[in-house]
């Protein structure tokens, strides 16, 4: 048990370490001859997570996981699959966790939907209070016909 | 001896802040003023103390104390005097001190300079500046103890984290508290304000220097951070939406909202309510950023709980202070009285819907640093949130942001007419769809790069818009627009110049991600590279030995058309005592935009694999930023805030404590 949580540990660790370790991710050996291929890759890269870094994608992380990703990337973008067919190939493999972007799920709504909800509860409430305000400014409620009744006694007796 | 003096310090400064926190509070209640009183010297006091103690660990630090756990943790006694020093914060302990020396320093700032503030008001703010003070204090005693002593003492010591090493990460931090820090005393006067129950435009007055010194520090720490990142990890990123940038640019997206909202206050005694909400917000947020920083949950869930005393802790302070302000909020704020009226299409009009979009962009980024964390929590399903989830959606929000940004200033307050400013706007239009135009014949396809430049001139030329159209410029004879410029309130060239910064980072944002060029190569000695029209020749490697670490360094003649314009020598530097590795790239200005080559591995061969880039306009990310920071310190400087008010200028000198 302990062994356990001190590997984990130490891969937390490892993990901050390659967060901040700075060396070059894209390795001369790995650029594709063909420039356009390679565009694609490197944008496909960006898009990509590097599963044992913290929050890094394989573009910028030079764990070996990553190298290994990007080498994957490359070998299928040569053999003719499209972007979204290498896409589907490590989500396949890896889970939606390798994609930096979250696909829109069911599980996912809440996070795609908070600019707008965000956005949409504010106007509401601005609404909301410009609409109170504006009420709360029109003057009092015209008196009832008691209140009448009553305002024309005190006349009355006044004069 | 001077450990045990600074751990002793700390706990008078404790008990200090136990007085202050009440006996104030009980003088503003039954309007004492003898009890009130306390609160002045206790605060200073309490600085004192707080400043005695990080004298201490400073000095633990310089003469290299390995006897105290933290300095041994941390430093080593052949690192340069200048990262001795700043290795002081370079740790959780330190930072923590450090952090209660600023939130002490502008308790005690308040005490002094405070003396237009009622006193009942400026009791119970220090009373609540005390609250936030207790806290840390307690947490910092009882869970991290800088002046925790090791026996027997080490002969040396563990060595900072060599990427730490470097003079921008040693200013960041504090300049990040500074920020953080600097809104607990708009916390303070918002709950302060809820407890008198009264709230007026005086308020928003007495509050502004200091969001405004906040908020500076904030702006100048997060581009410190960003530019540290940019040429230290040596891929040329300077924003990674990581979830610890995300942390400081939360408080940022919502302090900025609260400036804007202050100044409604002030002028127009509107949105009084909203104001203190942003208040507790912003500051709450400095508490998370604090919190994701510090507890290390974000490494992951398993170093959070390899220490659960200190996650816990801060997970208290948090619940107690946000869940505390806004239950107080909740209870008191209907009791307040509504300010003045507005149309939608006003100066307020603009500057709600500047608010409703910067709270909105901080509850996207809010939501997209945690639901990763409350997702696997809570489902177990594991899903990333990186920078294409951000740039899709923060990116639009803040364009909208953007495009009524220049809008605003030239708005009349209470009812504005929308008509005549965009006619006024018209020069600015024309410049926008000129730069928009210029872009698209240039570039071609992606339309991002003709929309993102469009849009940066456009808030530039309505920045200057705004101070033509104030000053008559254009209209007026020259002498008349040169009086009216002299006369102009320093807080509207404020404005002005911090809108021209935005316009001017948007525009560097805009220059290096669309025309980034850049080569990953594997070169050997005397081979030439392009980039752009830039050849590189690797001339080849040296070794040299620095104080603390041994490195490599490559040697790149630099020619533009044929003529020999410099020398860059990128270098690796390894670090015995750790044997970690930092790259160190070379930099080259041309212009505002940059040459930057990062060294990588060093072939048997002699051949080096590097990455050379070419990075157009990269430095007006930075200087727009630093022309903000100068639109906030032209505001601080404006008339009605100088009576009693901070000056910096008078910040700065106690802003690093002497030893």
């Amino acid at each position: 048990m302990r062994g356990w949580r001190n590997a984990l540990i130490a891969l937390a660790c490892w993990g901050a370490a390659a967060a901040v370790h700075p060396v070059l991710a894209v390795q001369p050996d790995e650029v594709l001859s063909d420039a356009t291929l390679e565009a694609r890759a490197r944008g496909l890269s960006r898009e990509l997570r590097c599963m044992v870094c913290q929050n890094q994608s394989i573009d910028d992380s030079d764990a070996p996981l990553a190298r290994d990703l990007r080498l994957l990337v490359r070998e299928r973008l040569t053999k003719g699959d499209t972007d979204a067919q290498v896409q589907d190939f490590l989500v396949a493999r890896y889970g939606a966790f390798v994609l930096l972007k979250p696909p829109f799920e069911w599980y996912t709504a809440l996070l795609w939907l908070t600019p707008a909800a965000a956005l949409l509860a504010g106007a509401i409430a601005m609404f909301l209070a410009v609409r109170r305000r504006r009420a709360g400014v029109a003057g009092p409620a015209p008196l009832s016909a008691e209140e009448e009744r009553q305002l024309g006694e005190m006349m009355d007796k006044s004069s | 001896m001077i450990e045990e003096i600074g751990h002793y310090a700390l706990v008078l400064a404790l008990a200090l802040a136990l007085i202050q926190s009440t006996i104030p509070l009980i003088g503003a209640r039954t309007r004492d003023g003898a009890l009130m009183a306390v609160a002045e010297p206790v605060a200073i006091a309490q600085f004192g103390f707080v400043a005695i103690a990080f004298a201490a660990l400073v000095s633990c630090y310089v003469t290299s104390d390995f006897s105290v756990k933290n300095v041994f943790e941390n430093s080593h006694s052949a690192m340069p005097l200048i990262y001795k020093f700043t290795s002081t914060w370079g740790n959780h302990e330190g930072s923590m001190l450090l952090w209660v020396l600023i939130l002490t320093l502008f308790g005690a700032l308040v005490a002094v300079f405070g003396n237009n503030i009622p006193a009942s008001l400026k009791a119970t703010v220090l009373a609540v500046q005390a609250w936030v003070a207790a806290a840390f204090f307690l947490f910092i005693l009882v869970t991290s103890n800088p002046f925790w002593r090791l026996e027997p003492a080490p002969f040396e010591g563990q060595d900072l984290n060599p990427v730490l090493q470097d003079i921008g990460l040693a200013i960041h931090p504090p300049m990040l508290y500074f920020g953080y820090v600097g809104f607990s005393i708009s916390f303070s006067f918002a709950i302060a304000a809820l407890i008198e129950g009264r709230i007026d435009a005086a308020w928003a007055r007495w509050v502004r220097p200091w969001l405004l010194v906040a908020w500076m520090s904030l702006t100048l720490g997060i581009a410190m951070g960003s530019y540290w990142a940019y040429y230290e990890l040596g891929w040329g990123g300077w924003w990674f939406w990581d979830p610890v940038e995300n942390a400081s640019l939360m408080p940022w997206l919502v302090g900025t909202a609260l400036l804007h909202s202050a100044a409604v206050m002030e002028k127009r005694e509107a949105l009084k309510i909203w104001t203190l909400l942003l208040a507790i917000l912003t500051f709450s947020l400095s508490l998370i950023g604090t919190f994701l920083v510090r507890s290390g949950v974000l490494t992951s869930v398993h170093a959070f709980a390899s220490d659960p005393m200190r996650g816990v802790f801060i997970l208290a302070i948090l619940v107690t202070f946000i869940g505390g302000g806004l239950a107080l909020f909740a209870w008191r704020a209907p009791l307040l009285r509504q300010g003045g009226l507005f149309a939608p299409v006003s100066r307020e009009g603009a500057l709600v819907f500047n608010n409703l979009f910067l709270t909105a962009a901080c509850a996207t980024v809010f939501v997209g640093t945690l639901y990763p964390l409350a997702l696997e929590a809570l489902t177990g399903e594991k899903i990333s949130v990186g920078p294409p989830f951000f740039n899709a959606t923060f990116g639009p929000l803040f364009a909208a942001l953007l495009i009524a940004l220049p809008f605003g200033p030239l708005l009349a307050w209470k009812r504005g007419d929308l008509a005549g400013v965009a006619q006024r706007l018209s020069g600015a239009f024309v410049v926008a769809l000129i730069g928009v135009a210029a872009t698209f014949v240039v570039e071609g396809r992606p339309l991002l790069a003709p929309f993102g430049i469009g849009l940066a001139l456009f808030v530039i030329a309505g920045a200057v818009t705004d101070i033509v159209e104030r000053t008559g410029l254009l209209r007026a004879p020259l002498m008349s627009v040169v009086r009216r410029a002299a006369g102009l309130r320093r807080s509207a060239w404020g404005t002005a110049f911090a809108h021209l910064g935005l316009g001017i980072t948007l525009l560097g944002i805009v220059g290096e991600t669309q025309w980034n060029a850049e080569r990953i190569v594997s070169v050997k000695p005397g081979e030439r590279i392009a980039v752009r029209n830039y050849d590189f020749t690797f001339d080849g490697t040296t070794d040299r030995n620095g104080p603390n670490f041994k490195e490599v360094a490559a040697t790149f003649t630099v020619r533009r058309h044929g003529d020999v314009i410099g020398v860059m020598t990128p270098t690796k530097r390894t670090f015995g005592s750790r044997g970690t590795t930092t790259t160190e790239s070379a930099l080259m200005a041309r212009g505002f935009s940059q040459l930057y080559i990062s060294l990588g591995d060093i072939n048997p061969d002699g051949s080096a694999a590097v990455r050379l880039y070419y990075k157009p306009l990269v430095l007006l990310i930075w200087l727009g930023c630093i022309v903000m920071v100068i639109g906030g310190g032209l505001s601080l400087s404006d008339r009605r805030l100088r009576v009693g008010a901070p000056k910096p200028a008078r910040i700065k000198p106690t802003m690093v404590p002497a030893e």
